[in-house]
């Protein structure tokens, strides 16, 4: 018996509006509005959106035999959440059905797995957040950013709890096996992978439409009758693409959603089932270890990272980024952390790619740049501003060491002067018992109007804590004081 | 196959860049072999480099007869012809030029340069054009430039040959569209005559095709390339600095957009004062710039260098960060690609022809002041972006050879012959 395994991949990066140099120190606000709303409404409308409703329809009409997984970005959901609500509205009715699962992946659709393992921890986390708040499912499986894994990533990918992760099955890696297994990682036997079969997937995503392509046009019969042809071992066929293949990159007349409603009809003849990725995981055994010493991902023929780190515009970007990674992680600004996240997205670096060829004319496509320079260009222009709030938040010439000391300090004396607060409203409310109530034994002859203003002298105790409390907030304030000092 | 080559400039006595472009073709059509090439110039030195074309001079052609010795011939015009040559030549003098100003070897003197009196030097170099066709064997005509389209034309007309022109320019790029009509119908009657065109950029092409009325079968692009630099030019040395050195280099004219390039400076040293701008060359427009650089006020920081020469040029280019062409229309460009050659990042106008085929640089469009100085701050203070234009940009010019532009140019030939 065999299975097929949807994935389908929703992100959308907050693109930068064209900031320029004179801009730096001054205007605060990075993105272009315009574009990002206009591009993702686009986008929800011919595709996400009727591709929902396909999805809906098929779950309908073959009850829990259809299933398929969904990864969607951080920064993709604020975008639908502010421009394209009804569709997260869609995606919860979508999920009301069981049919659907949603994987883990960093909010940001970074390259933090690559850079900065503490921050790559802290996404993942907020994703999983945002999707347990929007969805209420606690995703399972992992997938990185552009299915970007290598055996470093295994491990704290597995050290996170999952039990599984989703990659490629580039050709480099896997030799002569086949993707159609499961595989457990070398570095962390316990997490399973599952592989991309990229032939098949790219059949869909790619191919479909292409006039000029052998099997063009393709057939849901046909397609099947391919999987179902795989030799008998071969269990699992991980079908992995971005979900604006329905729609946008196979355009609405190439009559791609017809295909895909047709697939579940076709695959219960030839018993093939559907299943989810954490599904996969818990029910199939897996064959082989596969080792990966050097980051693989889906992207480019190469199927690595160049597409991110390939040359020296990119590796600086990226590094002057995570450079500051520790101390906006002590920010506690709340647009700081914001921009953070949108800085951090691996799109602004896949637009300062100089590859040419084929590959490189995708990334043209995408990119809302003239060339990778004016994009490098942009970028760092933002990235300076960002780094001089950052900057000026917590001087760079402070230590990280004795910065976190001199925050724990604060943080501690708020944390006391909260305490003692509260013991001086406590013992406050006592004294207005006192006043009001029944065992002032000497002074209730004394005049009243002032004592009710100043209550300090009445009473022993009291006096004590009032003086208490200003005393831990000039301290506060001078060590606050002083780190500004430091500058 | 014999090509017949009349053009107006040869290293090391050039003018500007259809010098050392006629040059570097011609070179890179030797390096492709079976070629023998005659370039025709008017005013040759003698030092002019004999290894791949022989130089025949427009000066020492005769167009009257003079009874003159072997000695006599060897003792004027011997350092630039073979005196066997110009006995050759006096035997195809086919009509009396003696009315003409002719000196007592029977030729017309030329300047070689860009006087006044240019139409009718054009007009005598036609002349001498048909003693040469009449006299040499070749199977092909090739014209550099509108100057020497007539003599072109006349050499088709003696012998049946095919003509081809080479457009390094147009009156349009030289003019901002405010073309002289005679150098117009120049241009337009060579490009009617011409049994193929080929221009040095496809916005040349455009131009060709658009404003003279040209046929678009018979219009090819063959881009410029450059010549490998020498190690000497490659290591001059420079003082040390310790500003940012950003260069515009070229004549001070209206089709270089100079006034961009005081603009984005101005707007540049607002915010950062350790760069130096500087605008080397001369030109009509340079007492104008001077004064807008004073009335941006940033003269402290602006300078101006004359004209450059020879191995001063790559000194110039040594000491910079950035090299910038902000052209407002530029058939195609060579001093970009001389500028990556030194490993200077390079910032050019989207209106030169040279943006069509160079990757490794930032292009603009000449007019967006913002967009330029918002580059220039870019190169100046990202290493990262510096060097990979540095680096990228050596290993992408190195790859534009004149035998690659060479072998398109036989291709055209062979195209004609058949």
């Amino acid at each position: 018996m065999k299975a097929i395994c949807f994935y389908f991949q929703i992100h959308q990066p907050f693109r930068l509006k064209t900031y320029r140099f004179f801009d730096i120190g001054n205007d605060h606000y990075y993105y272009d509005d315009f574009a990002n709303d206009d591009i993702i409404t686009r986008i929800a409308h011919r595709s996400y959106l009727p591709a929902n409703e396909m999805l809906k329809e098929m779950i309908a009409q073959y009850g829990k035999k259809f299933k398929v997984a969904f990864s969607i970005s951080g920064t993709a959901l604020e975008q639908l959440e502010q421009y394209v609500p009804e569709f997260i509205d869609s995606m919860k009715e979508l999920t009301a059905t069981g049919c659907v699962e949603f994987l883990s992946e960093t909010y940001a659709h970074s390259l933090a797995s690559l850079q900065d393992p503490e921050e790559f921890v802290a996404q993942v986390k907020a994703h999983d957040e945002k999707i347990y708040q929007l969805f209420g499912q606690k995703p399972k499986v992992f997938r990185n950013t552009e299915l970007i894994y290598d055996d470093d990533i295994a491990a704290m990918v597995l050290s996170m709890g999952f039990k599984g992760a989703i990659t490629d099955g580039a050709k480099h890696i896997l030799g002569w096996k086949s993707p159609n297994y499961v595989y457990n990682s070398a570095a962390a036997p316990k997490l399973k992978l599952l592989l991309k079969n990229s032939k098949l997937s790219d059949d869909i995503s790619f191919r479909f439409s292409n006039t000029e392509w052998a099997n063009y046009p393709l057939r849901a019969d046909t397609y099947i009758n391919w999987i179902a042809q795989l030799p008998e071992e071969e269990q699992i066929v991980n079908l992995f693409m971005n979900y604006d293949t329905f729609g946008e990159l196979q355009p609405r007349e190439s009559g791609i959603f017809e295909f895909m409603k047709a697939l579940p009809r076709f695959a219960a003849e030839h018993d093939i089932q559907f299943m989810t990725p954490s599904e996969v995981i818990s029910k199939l055994k897996p064959v082989a270890e596969l080792s990966v010493l050097h980051p693989i991902s889906w992207t480019d023929e190469a199927r690595d990272t160049s597409a991110w780190l390939g040359n020296t515009l990119q590796n600086e970007a990226v590094e002057k980024l995570y450079s500051i990674g520790e101390r906006v992680r002590l920010c506690q600004d709340k647009r700081i952390k914001q921009d953070w996240n949108y800085l951090q997205a691996s799109d602004h670096f896949f637009y300062m790619c100089t590859k040419h060829s084929s590959d490189g004319s995708v990334h043209s496509h995408y990119s809302p740049y003239d060339s990778p320079y004016a994009a490098f260009t942009n970028y760092m222009n933002v990235l300076s501003d960002f780094m001089t709030r950052v900057e000026a938040q917590y001087p760079s010439d402070i230590d990280n060491e004795e910065l976190n000391s001199l925050l724990l300090t604060i943080r501690n004396q708020e944390h006391e002067i909260e305490e003692l607060n509260r013991e001086v409203e406590m013992m406050r409310n006592n004294i207005v018992k006192d006043t009001t109530g029944d065992f002032a034994p000497e002074e209730p002859a004394l005049p009243l109007p002032e004592p009710k203003s100043e209550k300090k002298p009445e009473k022993k105790p009291e006096p004590k804590k009032k003086t208490a409390k200003p005393a831990p907030k000039k301290k506060t304030k001078t060590t606050k004081e002083t780190t500004k000092k430091e500058k | 196959m014999k090509a017949l080559m009349f053009g107006w400039e040869f290293p090391p006595h050039i003018l500007g860049g259809l010098g050392t472009a006629s040059y570097g073709l011609t070179k890179g059509m030797a390096e492709n072999g079976d070629m023998d090439i005659t370039f025709v110039i008017p005013k040759p030195w003698g030092d002019e480099s004999k290894d791949f074309a022989r130089i025949i001079g427009a000066n020492s052609t005769p167009v009257a007869w003079r009874d003159v010795n072997w000695d006599y011939v060897q003792a004027r015009i011997g350092n630039v012809m073979d005196p066997q040559l110009y006995y050759n030549l006096r035997d195809h003098i086919y009509g009396d030029f003696n009315y003409m100003n002719t000196n007592d070897l029977g030729c017309i003197e030329f300047s070689g340069r860009y006087p006044d009196n240019l139409i009718e030097e054009i007009n005598n170099y036609s002349i001498v054009a048909g003693v040469i066709a009449r006299t040499l064997d070749f199977d092909i005509i090739h014209s550099h430039d509108w100057l020497t389209y007539p003599a072109g034309i006349h050499a088709k007309q003696v012998t049946g040959k095919p003509l081809v022109i080479h457009v390094h320019a147009t009156d349009f790029d030289r003019s901002r569209g405010n073309v002289n009509p005679t150098v117009f119908s120049i241009e337009k009657d060579g490009m009617t005559h011409a049994d193929h065109i080929i221009t040095v950029s496809n916005l040349t092409r455009r131009t060709v095709i658009e404003k003279y009325g040209i046929d678009p079968a018979k219009v090819t692009t063959v881009h410029n390339a450059v010549e490998p630099l020498s190690e000497e030019l490659l290591n001059v040395t420079v003082p040390p600095k310790h500003d940012k050195v950003v260069t515009f280099l070229g004549r001070i004219t209206m089709q270089k957009g100079p006034e961009y390039f005081v603009e984005a400076a101005a707007q540049v040293l607002h915010k950062v004062k350790n760069v130096q701008f500087v605008m080397a060359g001369g030109g009509d427009m340079m007492e104008k710039m001077i004064r807008l650089a004073a009335r941006r006020k940033i003269a402290d920081r602006f300078h101006f260098t004359g004209f450059l020469r020879g191995k001063q040029v790559y000194e110039m280019l040594k000491a910079s960060d950035v090299y910038i062409m902000p052209s407002v229309s530029e058939p195609f460009g060579i001093s970009p690609l001389e500028a990556m050659q030194m490993g200077v990042p390079s910032i050019i106008s989207k209106q030169s022809g040279c943006a069509e085929i160079l990757e490794n640089v930032i292009k603009v469009d000449y007019w967006d002041t913002n967009a330029i100085a918002d580059a220039i701050y870019s190169i100046i203070n990202y290493p990262a972006m510096y060097n990979q234009l540095r680096e990228q940009g050596l290993a992408e010019v190195d790859q534009i050879r004149w035998n690659k532009a060479g072998a398109k140019v036989i291709d055209i030939y062979r195209s004609l012959m058949k």
